[in-house]
């Protein structure tokens, strides 16, 4: 027998059996579309990550007191020990090295805020007109002035505060209380929703000469740098931590975390769970290949028969193992190509449905679901196959 | 030319032993006409199955053409079955999914024939056994009688030198099964050797050659 005549024959059993094609198919398709959807969800969810870094400010650095001898992360850092405060003096010596674009101070904390007999608990951040720019932080009304100070008591509310207390009108030019401290309303931040745990909408930002005087400190709760490109990431970092350690007498007191690194490691413990979802999918493929064989087994053993005579008439133990091989292998690619396909449509009805959620398939998923497949596929029909092709044709003739 | 030899054939069924034949020595010319009779379980089916290689047996020696057919290989086995014989059953044993014309074509798809040639063949057999516009039809569609002259085009369309049938006729009124014989009997003068089992005493008494089978041994050759 011919290759060409072998997939024809095949082929054309596949398509008479109409029914019990199109449920291998469903079941094969359907174990794509999974590793597909699914895939297309991690590596979206992996994307929404990196964006939500990204709008964070490009080129970031952030400086934190204190340094904890374990490699990394926020975690060693919060734990760290405090020998030597960070300063306004640290923080303005960094504008002269290379690199540097321009930096915030920054100091954090809670505090009341009241205004007109209305009173509640907000965050607070005392820093400079410079971290609306690192941070990306856009103001919807007024502005904010505040440099190396010293400053006038002003504060930028974020929109969701700034309607809470001055439900009737225009916040801009009120008086605040923040503490035992006024304020005048300088700004109002546009609404811009949760961003990496800081929200814009319930801020209060005031200048951070006020702040620590607020807070009675004289150190800095981080220092925000954006370096010049992403390029040049690295090297500010060991600039400032070498110009930061000259200024410590020499101990080397502060950790230095640039975005890309927390980008790195957010990158590959979400590449970790795409992967770890995507291997839940390919079991289904497993289970459908299951089906397929046990769906195979019932064939050879309704075409008994049938093998029988082909056997009759001369057709050798490969010629009848390849004709099942190959009927699978038809499913198999039908049920690819139709998985495929629901999986995109699967993929492009996430996107509608959640518009920030960039979950496009990556293409070694794709490629990776159909090789399973075909794989799965094949492996399912060796076993069937193979007992088509050694069945008695004297047994199997005398089943009438 | 058949020639077996000291042929024996043992199933083992449970601890029993069931001696479906038992040291058969049989000559068959080229070109004869031969039928086989026996009640059932005398070995006839078995017989006719060892000489279509479809079963092997125990003991014994099995020559097809001068050539111990017994020692050959599967896929070898299989080409002769392919070439040099031709199956006829009595339950036709058609494939449904496919049409008069592509159960025909068969034997020529596992024997690698290319498919314009196919065609032609096809063509010609289906003329000759009356069968052409009947060509496009599934066997649900087809006659007893006409699902049987299908088998009979599909088992001689490679020119085989053996024509094996078991009960041709069985499933067939007596009308049709004389149509059939009368098929048969045409292959016959063009030069096939025919080897039908029947129990129809009518139709097994036509044939040149007589054999009758009781308990796996021949009991009478003329």
């Amino acid at each position: 027998m011919t290759r060409q005549d072998a997939f024809i024959l095949s082929f054309r059993t596949v398509v008479s059996y109409r029914l019990r094609a199109i449920l291998i198919l469903l079941a094969m398709a359907l174990g794509v579309a999974a590793v597909v959807v699914l895939t297309a969800l991690g590596d979206g969810a992996r994307r929404f990550v990196m964006n939500q870094f990204t709008a964070l400010g490009t080129n970031l650095i952030i400086i934190i007191p204190g340094r904890s001898e374990t490699a990394g992360g926020f975690i060693g850092a919060l734990v760290g020990e405090t020998p030597r405060d960070l300063t306004l003096e640290d923080a303005a010596s960094l504008t002269a090295l290379p690199g540097v674009r321009r930096f915030a101070p920054l100091n954090v904390g809670l505090s009341e805020i009241s205004a007109g007999g209305l009173l509640r608990e907000v965050t607070l951040a005392g820093s400079t007109a410079s971290l609306l720019a690192i941070r990306r932080m856009r103001l919807a009304q007024g502005s904010f002035t505040a440099d190396n100070g010293p400053n006038p008591a002003e504060a930028v509310l974020g929109a969701k505060i700034a309607h809470e207390l001055f439900p009737t009108g225009n916040a801009l030019g009120q008086r605040i209380r923040l503490g035992d401290r006024r304020f005048r309303v300088a700004g109002i931040f546009a609404m811009q929703g949760e961003s990496m745990g800081i929200n814009t909408d319930e801020l209060v930002l005031i200048p951070f000469d006020h702040a620590q005087a607020l807070f009675n400190t004289q150190s800095l709760f981080r220092i925000m740098v954006e370096a010049e490109s992403r390029s040049a990431i690295e090297s500010t970092k060991k600039v400032i931590r070498v110009a930061l350690k000259l200024r410590h007498d020499g101990e080397e007191d502060v950790t230095i975390i640039g975005q890309d690194a927390i980008l790195a490691t957010f990158d590959k413990i979400l590449r970790a769970l795409t992967l770890a979802v995507s291997g839940i999918a390919a079991i289904s493929l497993a289970v459908a290949g299951i089906l397929v064989m046990n769906v195979m087994l019932v064939a050879v053993s309704q075409r008994t028969t049938e093998i029988g005579l082909l056997k009759a008439i001369g057709a050798t133990h490969t010629d009848i193992r390849n004709l099942f091989l190959l009927e699978t292998l038809w499913l198999a690619v039908a049920g690819a190509v139709v998985g495929i396909i629901l999986g995109y449509l699967g993929s492009l009805g996430l996107r509608l449905a959640y518009p920030q959620l960039p979950a496009y398939p990556p293409i070694w998923a794709s490629l990776a679901a159909i090789a399973t497949a075909l794989v799965t596929g094949i492996a399912a029909s060796i076993l069937p196959a193979s007992k088509a092709a050694r069945l008695n044709p004297v047994l199997a003739l005398s089943r009438r | 030319m058949i020639a077996l030899t000291a042929i024996s054939r043992i199933f083992t069924m449970g601890d029993q032993e069931v001696r479906a034949l038992n040291n058969i020595n049989l000559t068959i010319a080229p070109g004869a006409y031969v039928s086989v009779m026996g009640p059932s379980g005398s070995g006839k089916s078995t017989l006719l199955n060892l000489i279509g290689l479809l079963d092997q047996p125990t003991s014994g020696t099995y020559l097809l053409e001068n050539i111990d057919v017994t020692l050959l290989s599967e896929t070898d086995q299989a080409r002769v079955r392919r070439e040099r014989i031709g199956f006829i059953f009595q339950s036709f044993h058609l494939i449904p999914r496919l049409t008069a014309a592509e159960n025909i074509e068969l034997p020529l798809i596992l024997d690698g024939i290319p498919s314009a040639e196919r065609k032609k063949r096809v063509r010609a057999i289906l003329q000759q056994t009356n069968l052409l516009e009947r060509a496009d039809h599934r066997p649900s569609e087809l006659s007893g009688g006409q699902r049987q002259r299908v088998a009979i085009a599909r088992a001689t369309i490679l020119n085989p030198a053996v024509l094996l049938a078991d009960e041709p006729t069985g499933n067939l009124d007596h009308k049709t099964g004389a149509e059939v014989i009368a098929l048969l009997e045409n292959l016959h003068r063009q030069g096939t050797t025919i080897i039908t089992v029947t129990h129809d005493r009518e139709i097994g008494a036509r044939a040149h050659r007589k054999i009758q089978m009781r308990d796996g041994e021949v009991v009478s050759d003329d």
